[in-house]
C-alpha cells in the first residue's frame, strides 16, 4: 500500500515540479515585480489598479467577446465533431485535417487574410464587418473551432452507442435521443471543450488588435501594452492578477456541471448519412465553408501580385535565406517540425499523467485543485510569461535563458491543458471496478493506468497527440520570447517577414503560412489514417 | 500501435539538428540584441566575425518598445553585450534606467546631426534614421480626377474624407511617430486635430502590415483608402514590374524623423568586442547595406545610395521632432490621451 501511494506521489510529482518551475515560477517572478515597489511590499497600488473605470470596461469586453466567441464554437463545432467522427463518407479524414488548420495559423496571417474577405472591397464587404467587435468574435471563433471538433469529436466516438439504441427501440425519436441521452453524456466533453476555448479567447490579444483596429481592448490587449510598451508593471500584475480570478471563478463553474456516468463501452461504427441526417450535414456544411472562406482568400492573395496579375515568386522565394531572416522559410518548417515533436512527447508525458490522477475517484478535493492548476497556462498572459521566463530563469541552476530546450517545454505547457481535457474526460467514464480489479491482482497504479485506462484512451490519446503537435507548431506569443536565432520556428520567421515595409516580403509571409497550412493538414491526416 | 512507431521513427531520427545547437554558443560569441526588424547582410557581418574572431548571435526582442522593456527587467543580468535599434523616441528610457556602458563610435561630420543630447551622448551611437510620412496613391487620385492632399491640415477636409489610414500610436512604431508629428505641429491643440481627422473617417488599424496592406490602395490588399501613413522611402516599391515611376509619393511636409542607435550593454559579458560591433555598424560596408537590408537611410550620410532610393525616396527637408527627454517624459500621458479620445 506504501508502495502505492508513493508512486502515485511520484506520478504527481513530476508533472507538478515541471509545472512550478516553468510557469507559476516565472509567472510568480514577474507580477511579484508589480507587487514590490522600490523594495516595498504594495499591494495597495495594484489594488488601485483594479479599480480603475478602465480596467472594469477591458474586463467587461473580454467576458462578453470571448463568452460569444465560445458559443460559437460550441453552436458550429458539436454538429460538426459528430459529422465527422460519427459519421462515414469520403473526405472524412481530410476534412478532420482541414478543420484544424485556422487554429495553428499567425494571427497577422488571419488578420490579412479576414481584411481580404472584410474590407469594403472584398468579398464579404458588404456586410461592413470590417473593424467591428461581431469581426472581432468571428475571427476568435474561427481560430478555435477546431478545438470543440477536435475535443467533443474523439470523446463522441468513443459514447456507447447501446444506451442511444435502446432509447429508440422504446420509442423515442431521434431529437428525444439526441436530448435526453446524447447530450447528457455528451456534457463534460462539451463543457470541457468550452472552457478551453473561453481561456484561448479571452488570452488572445493578437485577434483583438488586428481585427478591431485598437477600438476593443481586452485583459491580454491590456497587459500586452502595458508590459511592452508602458513599462507598467504594476498595472499589468494587476491585470494578471484579475486573469487568474478570472481562471478559477471559470473552473469552479465548470466543475459544478456533472460527471461522466462509468459505462461499458461499444463503440459504434462510424455509419453513412442518412436522409434524416440533412439539416445537421447542411449546417456542418456551412461550418466548413466559412473555416475555408478565409484560408481560400489567403491562398489567393498569396499568388497574387500588386498589380492583379498571378505568381509563383512568394512560393520560390521560401527556399532561400534572405537577408531579414535567419533562415529559410523551409528550415523554418524543419525546426517547427522537430520542435513540435519534442513539445507532443512532453505534453503527452505529462498530460497523461495528469488526466490519470485526476480522474482516479476518491481523490477528493486536491484533485480538482490540481485538474484546475494545469489549466492556467491558457488563462495566464503569454506576455508575462514570457517576460517572467527573461527575468526569472537566468541563473543557475536554472539558467535557461538560451537554452533550446525552453521553447518545446513553453509549448508544452500550452497544449498540456488541452492533452488533459482531451483524456480526462474519457479516462473518467472508464468503469472504475475494471481498475480495482487489477489493482487487487497486484497492479500498482502505473501498471492500471497502461493496462486498463489506456487500452481504453489510446484513441482520444492520439487525437491529443495530433492537437499538442498543432498547438505547438502554431504557438507565438510564448515562444517569441524564448526562440533562438539560430533555430527559428515558421510562425516566428512568417511574424518577421509580414511586419517587413515591403510588399515582396508580405507576400513571401503568406505563401509561408499557406505552407504551415498544408504541413499540418497533412500532419493531421497522418495521424487519422493511423487511426483505425 | 506499431503503426505509429514506424510513423514516429523517422521524425525521431529527424529531431536531433534543431537542438544540436547548443554546443556552438559556448565560447567567443558576441550577442547584440535587436528589434525584430533586424536585417543584415551575412558577408557583412562575416567581415566582422573574421576580423574579430568572434561569432556574432543576434537575439530579436520585439518592437523597439518591448526591446527596451526587456533591456530595462534584465538589467541585473542582461541578455546580451551589445544593443541596436533603441530609438529617440525610447532612447531617454534606456539611459535613464541605466542600461548602457558609456560608449560611442566617434562620428564622421555628415553623422554629426544624429547625435542625442544630454547623457544620451556618451552611451548611443546613431547608425540610420528614417522618415514616417503620408503616402499617397497618385494613380488613385489620376484616376479619380482628384488632387491628392499636400498637408497635415489638408487631411482633415471634406474632399478627403474617409481616405486617410494610419497604424496606431500604442501599437506600431510609425504610428507613435505620427502622433509626435502632430504633437510637434499642433502643440497642446493636437487632440482637437486628432478629433477632426476621426470626424473626417480616419480609420486605425493595430500596425503597419494592416494599414498598408489591407487598407491602403497601392498595397496590394482590397483597401480603398489612398492616403497611409508609412516610410518616405516606401516609394520605390511601388514602381510596377518593367515601369519606371512610382505610383506613389510621400508628403514630405508631414514627416517625423526616426533615429535608430546602437550602444553597448552595462554588465556585457564582452564589453570590448561590444564596443567593436558598435564601432564597425558606422563603417562603409554596414551603412551602405541599410536601405536594401532594413529600409532605413544610413546616418553617415555620405554614404552612396541605391540607384532609385538616390532618384524616389527623398527625405524631408525640416521633419518634425521633439526632444527625446520631452518624449519620455510625456510619452504616457500622451498616448493615455489618445486612447481616451481615439478608442472606445
Amino acid at each position: 500500500m506504501t508502495w502505492r501511494r508513493s508512486s502515485t506521489a511520484l506520478l504527481a510529482a513530476v508533472p507538478v515540479a515541471v509545472l512550478a518551475v516553468f510557469f507559476v515560477y516565472p509567472v510568480v517572478g514577474m507580477v511579484g515585480r508589480g507587487f514590490v515597489v522600490d523594495g516595498r511590499f504594495a499591494p495597495d497600488d495594484v489594488l488601485a489598479v483594479l479599480a480603475r473605470p478602465r480596467t472594469l470596461r477591458v474586463l467587461w469586453f473580454t467576458v462578453w467577446s470571448a463568452g460569444l466567441a465560445t458559443l460559437v464554437c460550441v453552436l458550429a463545432g458539436v454538429p460538426l465533431a459528430w459529422a465527422l467522427h460519427r459519421l462515414s463518407f469520403p473526405g472524412r479524414r481530410l476534412l478532420r485535417g482541414l478543420v484544424l488548420v485556422p487554429f495553428v495559423l499567425p494571427t497577422v496571417v488571419v488578420g490579412v487574410a479576414f481584411g481580404q474577405l472584410l474590407a469594403p472591397a472584398g468579398w464579404l464587404g458588404f456586410l461592413h464587418l470590417q473593424g467591428t467587435a461581431v469581426a472581432i468574435v468571428l475571427a476568435l471563433a474561427f481560430f478555435n473551432v477546431s478545438v470543440v471538433v477536435r475535443t467533443v469529436g474523439s470523446f463522441w466516438e468513443d459514447l456507447d452507442v447501446r444506451r442511444e439504441e435502446a432509447a429508440a427501440a422504446l420509442g423515442a425519436t431521434p431529437w428525444q435521443v439526441l436530448r435526453t441521452v446524447t447530450l447528457p453524456t455528451l456534457l463534460p466533453g462539451v463543457v470541457g471543450a468550452a472552457t478551453v476555448v473561453f481561456l484561448f479567447c479571452s488570452t488572445s490579444f493578437g485577434v483583438v488588435l488586428t481585427m478591431g483596429g485598437l477600438r476593443y481592448a481586452n485583459v491580454e490587449t491590456e497587459i500586452y501594452l502595458l508590459t511592452t510598451q508602458e513599462l507598467d508593471l504594476r498595472g499589468a500584475a494587476a491585470l494578471s492578477v484579475l486573469q487568474l480570478l478570472v481562471l478559477t471563478a471559470l473552473l469552479a463553474l465548470a466543475h459544478l456541471t456533472g460527471r461522466a456516468v462509468p459505462v461499458d463501452r461499444v463503440r459504434a461504427r462510424p455509419r453513412r448519412p442518412r436522409r434524416g441526417d440533412l439539416l445537421a450535414l447542411g449546417w456542418s456544411a456551412l461550418v466548413v465553408a466559412a473555416l475555408l472562406l478565409p484560408m481560400l482568400a489567403l491562398v489567393v492573395r498569396s499568388l497574387a501580385t500588386a498589380g492583379g496579375g498571378w505568381t509563383l515568386e512568394h512560393y520560390r522565394a521560401l527556399g532561400h535565406v534572405s537577408a531579414a531572416l535567419p533562415a529559410s522559410a523551409l528550415t523554418g518548417l524543419s525546426n517547427s517540425a522537430q520542435i513540435a515533436l519534442v513539445a507532443t512527447a512532453l505534453s503527452m508525458l505529462l498530460g497523461v499523467a495528469v488526466a490519470g490522477l485526476v480522474t482516479r475517484p476518491g481523490g477528493g478535493r486536491w484533485r480538482s485543485v490540481l485538474d484546475g492548476a494545469f489549466m492556467l497556462p491558457l488563462g495566464v498572459s503569454a506576455v508575462t510569461l514570457g517576460f517572467g521566463f527573461l527575468v526569472t530563469l537566468d541563473h543557475p541552476p536554472l539558467d535557461l535563458r538560451a537554452s533550446p530546450w525552453l521553447v518545446p517545454i513553453a509549448q508544452a505547457m500550452v497544449a498540456l491543458p488541452l492533452v488533459v481535457r482531451t483524456v480526462a474526460p474519457v479516462l473518467r467514464a472508464v468503469d472504475d471496478r475494471q481498475r480495482q480489479a487489477a489493482a487487487s491482482l497486484g497492479a500498482g497504479p502505473l501498471r492500471v493506468l497502461l493496462t486498463v485506462d489506456l487500452a481504453v484512451a489510446w484513441r482520444p490519446l492520439l487525437a491529443a497527440a495530433g492537437f499538442a503537435f498543432a498547438v505547438s507548431l502554431g504557438e507565438f506569443g510564448a515562444t517569441s520570447f524564448v526562440v533562438r536565432e539560430t533555430t527559428p520556428t515558421l510562425p516566428v520567421l512568417i511574424y518577421r517577414l509580414i511586419s517587413r515595409p515591403d510588399a515582396g516580403d508580405v507576400g513571401t509571409a503568406l505563401a509561408a503560412s499557406v505552407v504551415l497550412a498544408v504541413a499540418t493538414a497533412l500532419v493531421m491526416l497522418c495521424v487519422e489514417r493511423v487511426r483505425p | 500501435m506499431r503503426r505509429i512507431l514506424l510513423l514516429l521513427v523517422p521524425l525521431a531520427a529527424l529531431s536531433g539538428c534543431a537542438f544540436s545547437g547548443g554546443g556552438e554558443d559556448a565560447p567567443k560569441t558576441v550577442t547584440l540584441v535587436t528589434h525584430d526588424s533586424w536585417a543584415m547582410d551575412k558577408g557583412v557581418i562575416a567581415a566582422f566575425e573574421k576580423k574579430t574572431g568572434y561569432r556574432v548571435r543576434t537575439v530579436a526582442s520585439g518592437d523597439a518598445g518591448a526591446l527596451v522593456n526587456k533591456l530595462v527587467l534584465t538589467k541585473s543580468d542582461p541578455i546580451g553585450d551589445a544593443v541596436y535599434g533603441i530609438d529617440n523616441t525610447f532612447a531617454s528610457r534606456a539611459v535613464d534606467a541605466g542600461v548602457l556602458a558609456d560608449h560611442t563610435a566617434s562620428l564622421p561630420t555628415s553623422a554629426e546631426a544624429f547625435r542625442p543630447s544630454g547623457e544620451a551622448a556618451q552611451q548611443l551611437t546613431p547608425i540610420d534614421y528614417g522618415d514616417v510620412c503620408m503616402n499617397v496613391d497618385n494613380a488613385w487620385y489620376t484616376a479619380h480626377h482628384q488632387t491628392p492632399p499636400a498637408t497635415l491640415d489638408d487631411l482633415t477636409k471634406p474632399a478627403y474624407k474617409d481616405q486617410l489610414v494610419v497604424p496606431g500610436p500604442p501599437t506600431s512604431s510609425p504610428g507613435l511617430a505620427f502622433l509626435l508629428t502632430t504633437i510637434a505641429a499642433k502643440g497642446d491643440a493636437w487632440p482637437t486635430y486628432w478629433k477632426a481627422l476621426l470626424a473626417n473617417g480616419l480609420k486605425v488599424d493595430s500596425g503597419w502590415t494592416e494599414a498598408y496592406e489591407t487598407d491602403f490602395t497601392a498595397g496590394g490588399g482590397k483597401g480603398d483608402r489612398p492616403i497611409v501613413l508609412s516610410y518616405a522611402s516606401s516609394i520605390p516599391d511601388t514602381i510596377a514590374k518593367g515601369g519606371t515611376t512610382p505610383t506613389t509619393s510621400a508628403l514630405l511636409d508631414t514627416c517625423f524623423r526616426q533615429v535608430e542607435y546602437a550602444g553597448v550593454l552595462k554588465g556585457a559579458e564582452h564589453p570590448k568586442i561590444a564596443a567593436e560591433l558598435v564601432d564597425f555598424m558606422l563603417t562603409n560596408a554596414f551603412q551602405k547595406q541599410l536601405p536594401s537590408q532594413m529600409y532605413v537611410y544610413p546616418a553617415v550620410t555620405t554614404t552612396a545610395l541605391p540607384t532609385e532610393w538616390a532618384r524616389w525616396a527623398k527625405v524631408a527637408t525640416k521633419p518634425y521632432a521633439i526632444p527625446a527627454e520631452e518624449i519620455a517624459q510625456e510619452r504616457t500621458t500622451w498616448l493615455r490621451q489618445w486612447r481616451d479620445l481615439a478608442t472606445q
